[in-house]
């Protein structure tokens, strides 16, 4: 199920430090790609026969390929902002092998050829794209699409992204449907009836800065509500999109604690970046949800930590500097991120916080191929798709907006210094980026 | 993108004691009746994104009496209701001339964006509910006139602190210069963190004890048109912390009463406080022209 094409022949990536959570690897080892999936994996020097290409990963890691299952690569309709094609390019740079769009498009992605045409190889992808489609029609939040048609096309999971299912009832429907299916219901966890008008978090900055603030209690609330409805409803699966609250990780353990079938993901603005940030209204730090107090922070620091955020996403969300470069309340929400998820990972998780480089891999591979069943990917077991992100962890370097793979410059890490980067990125066999 | 231009004035919050001590020295030196020609032959544009009738006319008469012409342009009957962007319309008005641009607007940070854009000075007449800083001069010049000096002055300032622009200008300038303020009112309109806002700010929910000592009351309008979801009940409101003669009373006997308007009468005071003695309101008004004399002498210059 991959629209990049895999490629025939063979290459052997040799002498890395392979970290493969799934697998329970974490050592110098050797890895055989042939025709597209994974061949071998064995200790240095012990794969016999040749190879056509060669890598040396002597000094970087060899992980499975990284999956983001939160991207807005806004087509159709939106190609101002990104295309496929570009958008799957700063993937590949940084370091994603696979990517889950958001169907919040022009139009909406409610149906069957609309998930079709999204995974057509005619538009440009360099990574894999698992299309999310909308869990209701036009994610106008009244009528269930229909999930099964969407399912067969190709769609992972649907959601109503940007804009929450709030209707109980509807979404009791969605998560029952989901059930029968074994599809997840993703959600943007926002109560937008406490929110209205409200461009940041609430609290001391959003009162200094006479902007009107989103509670915690908004996404708390709607992620409270699921998890219940979760737990109701057997064999349904829940997957909290972009959770950024102490008090909405509550709601997420006590669902896990009781064996429902609920996820979540952390985006690296959230674990990296607070609300004071937003400085003097820098519209690149809006987005929603908003960067949150430190109190939240640290929470979410723990919950990656310890294993109940089960991955890190980015919520890549492009737009144009028209969009931004207006009024703090009147600008687009969210930020670039495919670019700096991994830098920020190493820097900020691994190097300050000190969470291990396994647990990192593990919630860009292992943990979001879990979330949304993507077979054979995820992990370098024999047989696997040759997926296969390769980084350097104590490489130093500055990104740099302007030279983004992204049709879209709108980030908050624009000049900043970050340890580890991708060194290669391969997707079934082909590498679709190599560092310099 | 750039600083601001020299002589723009966004808030206060940025500012330092002495330019607010500045200023006010400067204020008093202006009189519109006996004005110098400072601004002779500058174009100033007021760009009004919002209602005004203090603001928009006092900035008009400050800038017209030191033989400044004067553009007024507003959002409706403008190019800004064709769908202009507020930087668009900036560069626009740059284009034609304006030496600086006084704007007021409906968007927290829409005058910073402006001078971050613009190579000219660039005045906040308030921008939503962030700052109005040429209300918190006027008002400290007010102060200044009735008490001689900020030194060991106590200030209450009740009501929706929460929605005012001129409420947090206010503070940042009366924390500056080393007042003890009291903010009080009910928790929906003054969040426990709105302490964080200025040091030395401290919150009661009880009128009794902010008027206690108050050699100044700040009353704010409920401003209802800006709730959006808060609850708050009108006549609750009005039995807890609404100033009467009978509460003035717990103030200092030459305590003075301030209020920004527009005033609802019955409502967060009572006719009796408007218009009895130690009501100051009207002359608030008038301090705002040479207030905004000194605030656009120093923008173009000509400040000596």
């Amino acid at each position: 199920m991959t629209n990049a094409k895999s490629k025939p022949g063979s290459m052997l990536i040799k002498g890395g430090h392979v970290i493969d959570p799934a697998a329970k690897i974490d050592g110098l080892m050797d890895v055989l790609l042939r025709d597209g999936l994974v061949a071998e994996i064995a200790l240095p020097n012990k794969i016999r026969g040749g190879a056509d290409e060669k890598f040396d990963a002597r000094g970087l890691i060899v992980a499975p390929g990284f999956i983001d299952l939160h991207v807005h690569l806004r087509e159709p309709g939106q190609s101002y902002k990104e295309t496929i094609a570009t958008g799957t390019a700063a993937a590949a740079a940084g370091g994603f092998t696979s990517v889950c769009t958001m169907p919040n498009t022009a139009p909406v992605v409610d149906n069957a050829e609309l998930v079709a045409w999204l995974r057509n190889p005619e538009r440009g992808a360099v990574v894999n794209v698992f299309p999310i489609a909308a869990a209701t029609l036009s994610s106008r939040g009244t009528a269930l699409t229909d999930f099964a048609a969407l399912q067969r096309a190709g769609a992972v999971a649907v959601t109503d992204d940007g804009k929450p299912i709030l209707e109980d009832e509807i979404m009791r429907a969605a998560l029952r449907l989901g059930a029968q299916l074994n599809l997840p219901v993703v959600q943007h966890a926002e109560d937008t009836r406490l929110t209205e008008n409200a461009p940041m978090n609430e609290g001391p900055t959003s009162f200094r800065l006479g902007l009107r603030g989103m509670s915690t209690a908004a996404e708390a609330g709607i992620v409270d509500r699921d998890v219940t409805l979760a737990q109701q409803i057997r064999e349904s699966r829940l997957h909290v999109a972009h959770l950024s609250t102490s008090d909405a990780l509550k709601a997420v353990r006590r669902g896990k604690r009781a064996k429902a079938r609920v996820t979540c993901e952390v985006t690296p603005h959230h674990f990296t970046l607070l609300d004071e940030d937003v400085g003097e209204y820098d519209t690149n730090f809006k987005m929603n949800p908003p960067l949150r107090s430190a109190t939240d922070r640290e929470a979410i620091l723990v919950a990656l930590a310890d294993g109940t955020v089960d991955a890190i996403a980015t919520d890549h969300a492009p737009h144009a500097t028209h969009e931004k470069e207006v009024e703090f309340e009147r600008a687009a929400f969210g930020i670039t991120g495919l670019e700096t998820a991994l830098a920020l990972a190493i820097t900020k998780l691994h190097r300050e916080h000190k969470i291990p480089l396994t647990r990192i891999v593990e919630l860009f591979t292992a943990g979001p191929a879990r979330v949304f069943d993507l077979r054979g990917r995820g992990a370098l077991a024999r047989g696997n798709h040759a997926d296969v992100t390769i980084f350097d962890p104590k490489k130093r370097w500055t990104f740099e907006a302007a030279k983004s793979r992204s049709l879209s410059h709108n980030t908050p890490f624009d000049g900043w210094q970050f340890t580890g980067k991708v060194a290669a990125t391969i997707v079934g066999g082909n590498f679709v980026y190599c560092a310099e | 993108m750039n600083k601001p231009a020299r002589g723009s004035l966004l808030g206060i919050e940025h500012l330092e004691e002495k330019e607010i001590l500045g200023l006010l020295r400067l204020a008093r030196r202006m009189n519109p009746l006996k004005a110098r020609p400072l601004l002779r032959n500058k174009r100033i544009a007021l760009l009004f994104y919002e209602a005004s009738t203090r603001t928009r006319s006092s900035f008009e008469v400050a800038a017209k009496s030191m033989g400044a012409i004067t553009v007024l342009v507003l959002s409706s009957g403008s190019s800004i209701e064709k769908g202009e962007s507020l930087l668009d319309t900036g560069y626009t008005l740059r284009a034609v001339g304006a030496d600086a641009i006084v704007i007021r607007h409906p968007s927290a940070g829409a005058p910073l964006m402006m001078a971050k854009h613009l190579d000219i000075p660039v005045i906040n007449a308030g921008d939503g509910m962030h700052e109005h800083p040429s209300q918190a001069l006027l008002d400290a010049f007010t102060i200044l006139k009735h008490k001689k000096s900020f030194k060991g002055l106590r200030v209450a300032i009740i009501g929706d602190i929460y929605h005012s622009r001129v409420a947090r200008s206010a503070c940042h300038l009366l924390s500056k210069v080393g007042v003890k303020v009291t903010l009080c009112g009910p928790p929906e309109l003054i969040p426990e963190f709105a302490t964080t806002l200025a040091p030395g700010l401290r919150i009661t929910r009880h009128i009794e004890e902010a008027l206690r000592g108050a050699d100044v009351i700040m009353l704010l309008r409920v401003q209802q048109e800006r709730l959006a979801g808060k609850k708050i009940h009108l006549q609750d409101y009005m039995a807890r912390y609404q100033m009467t003669m009978a509460r003035l009373k717990l103030a200092k006997r030459d305590a003075i009463v301030m209020h920004p308007g527009p005033i609802i009468r019955g409502l967060e005071l009572t006719s009796e406080v408007v218009d009895g003695p130690q009501s100051v309101i009207v002359d608030e008004v008038h301090n705002g022209v040479p207030t905004r004399m000194a605030i656009l002498a120093r923008a173009l210059g000509k400040a000596s």
